[in-house]
């Protein structure tokens, strides 16, 4: 890529792709800032002009607004806690030499290649139903009352199936940063006089941070929006209705677009503050 | 107060055995370098003492008291890594300072020892950087210090100086070597370099595929090898070996006569031979000599001022009270 030519060249062959994600991406948004400030109501009379902010006042005063960033924080947060410390536990267990380890590793990494609404079904149905699911025959077989998962613990579970979904990716992650660790530090740890649980906390849980952070980033861009897992589970009922579900809610069930893309727009902002203090820990970490 | 014998120890892994019993006792204070090619089982040895390896069967004894099932940091022993082995996250401070914090020390305790190390080893500048920011030398430095600081019965070293460049090699040679003449305490040094192992060494250990080949005192092994190995392995440039008519000469199987033991001239001489490649070191000059009708190459170090040049045809007459006698198993001729 270094002569003239070959830079243009270059340029050339890439125009298509910068186009289309371009337009992929700019034309939503566009859109989405466009109806945020009008009344648009489908099938009530259409475009009914701008608004100004009006939408974004109704969508943050509305009383369901606080108890779904409530909701939205509970599962981001709750997924994370889950999925970092079973995900180290699991990539040491992992990374210890033992039989059958190419299957059990692809069989640990097997859940991520469900669909996410394909694993909601299957937890909800086989799991957590409270007459056939396996929880329900477990609760019954030490004689206590099955716990009704989805209506009486509806976070909880949502977490639970979530959380599924997403170990296999951070143990993954994890495992490798485990097994880039230098053996000579640990052995040394161990002539210093430090005992396996120290090991595990001075040394393996510092070398491990990084890949901690880069966990946590990724899994945050992509918890907050899950979106199918509550669809098929509680339709957002019993207090699992988190952002991205409120803002479905308002453009397709009340059919109020512009209130859905006020809702829309405050939850791009509130996804890039998320962004840029991960951000900055990664960059912190990067420069270490 | 650092005396380690090995009594009939062996490690196998599985099936194949990589120590066979072998037996050594390593005094108080002294300085012993296990020395031999890659895969001798240096290395091994050394870990098999700091209890980083399982002893198949054996004892190994420090200072009288049974040391075999010990866990390693119960043996008083203190390791420095080939990779050095630092704590990236960790300041040189906290470095220097993790064995004493795992022992639960008082923090004032720490600090005293702490500095006294950064002293001795000139890293008091460099207390509060990350081993990140430091060079080769400093952080072998360091790791040295770590182990300095929890005054153990022995110190090991892992082939310490192979990641640094040579010149740095040298000063960290010597560096080790004074502290050895500071602390009089044993320390075992492993490394595949003989002149690290010549230089350092109160005694050396000579080993191949997990045999001792020799032990003895630099000197000793450069003068009375026991065997065609260690006749070969100790030296710069390499013994020159001479078998058949020649060697029958002297009633032995082969003769070895050191570089140094020859000398080259125009005029008469014993052998005779045309140059090959002269490799000039300035104080020294090493000249191969090809067609002598002995070995292939005869291997000859003279003053640094004799100027043969490549093709000249000259006479070797080497030092008859300086070669060394050989029989058919390899075995030196008393």
């Amino acid at each position: 890529m270094a002569t003239k030519a070959s830079r243009s060249a270059a340029r050339l062959m890439m125009a298509p792709a910068v186009v289309l994600l371009l337009g992929w991406m700019l034309v939503p948004l566009i859109m989405t800032l466009i109806f945020s400030f009008k009344k648009y109501l489908p099938l009530r009379g259409g475009d009914l002009g701008w608004v100004g902010f009006d939408n974004y006042v109704r969508f943050v005063t509305s009383s369901a607004f606080w108890p779904a960033v409530q909701a939205t924080l509970m599962i981001v947060g709750g997924v994370l806690a889950i999925t970092v410390i079973f995900g180290v536990l699991l990539a040491m267990l992992l990374d210890q030499p033992m039989w059958g380890q190419g299957v059990v590793r692809i069989l640990v990494i097997a859940p991520f290649f469900v669909m996410p609404t394909v694993s909601a079904l299957v937890w909800k149905n086989m799991f957590m139903d409270p007459v056939n699911g396996v929880f329900a025959h477990l609760w019954k077989a030490f004689g206590a009352e099955p716990i009704q998962w989805l209506t009486q613990a509806s976070l909880p579970s949502i977490i639970i199936i979530v959380a599924w979904q997403w170990l296999p990716f951070a143990t993954l992650i994890l495992l490798t940063a485990i097994q880039s660790l230098d053996g000579e530090q640990l052995e040394a740890a161990e002539m210093d006089g430090a005992p396996p649980l120290k090991r595990f906390w001075y040394i393996v849980l510092p070398h491990l941070g990084r890949a901690i952070t880069v966990v946590v980033l990724i899994q945050t861009i992509f918890l907050l929006g899950i979106f199918a897992e509550i669809f098929v589970t509680t339709q957002g009922s019993f207090g699992t209705k988190t952002l991205t579900y409120l803002i479905f809610q308002r453009v397709l069930e009340s059919q109020n677009v512009g209130l859905g893309s006020a809702g829309g727009v405050y939850a791009i902002i509130l996804a890039n503050i998320v962004a840029i203090f991960l951000m900055r820990i990664v960059g912190k970490n990067l420069d270490a | 107060m650092g005396r380690i014998t090995l009594d009939q120890v062996t490690k196998s892994f599985g099936s194949v055995q990589v120590i066979p019993p072998l037996d050594l006792t390593i005094e108080d204070g002294e300085f012993t370098v296990f020395v031999g090619p890659s895969g001798c089982g240096k290395s091994t040895l050394l870990r098999l003492i700091a209890g980083l390896e399982d002893i198949s069967s054996g004892q190994i004894r420090i200072d009288k008291q049974d040391a075999t099932h010990v866990p390693p940091a119960k043996r008083g022993l203190a390791m420095v890594f080939q990779s050095y082995a630092l704590y990236p996250h960790m300041s040189v401070r906290k470095n220097i300072a993790f064995p004493l914090k795992m022992a639960q020390m008082d923090q004032a305790e720490i600090d005293r020892r702490v500095n006294g190390a950064a002293e001795v080893l000139n890293l008091t500048d460099y207390l509060d950087r990350r081993p990140g920011q430091l060079s080769g030398g400093q952080r072998q430095r360091v790791a040295i210090g770590r182990a300095i600081v929890r005054e153990p019965a022995a110190f090991l070293f892992d082939e310490p100086l192979s990641n640094l460049d040579a010149a740095l090699r040298v000063g960290m040679r010597l560096e080790i070597s004074e502290l050895h003449k500071r602390l009089k305490t044993t320390m075992i040094y492993v490394t595949h370099d003989q002149v690290e192992a010549m230089t350092m060494a109160d005694r050396i250990v000579v080993l191949q595929a997990g045999v001792i080949e020799q032990v003895g005192s630099p000197l000793e092994l450069y003068r009375e090898p026991r065997n065609l190995f260690v006749a070969g392995f100790i030296g710069s440039p390499r013994m020159n070996f001479i078998e058949g008519p020649e060697a029958a000469k002297y009633d032995a199987h082969t003769i070895g006569i050191r570089p140094e033991h020859i000398a080259v001239a125009e005029g008469d001489g014993a052998w005779s031979g045309v140059v090959g490649v002269a490799e000039h070191l300035g104080s020294d000059t090493f000249f191969h000599i090809h067609e002598t009708g002995l070995a292939e190459t005869i291997t000859v170090r003279a003053d640094g001022e004799v100027g043969f040049n490549h093709g000249d045809r000259i006479t070797l007459s080497p030092r008859t009270d300086m070669i060394h006698r050989f029989d058919a198993s390899g075995l030196r001729i008393a």
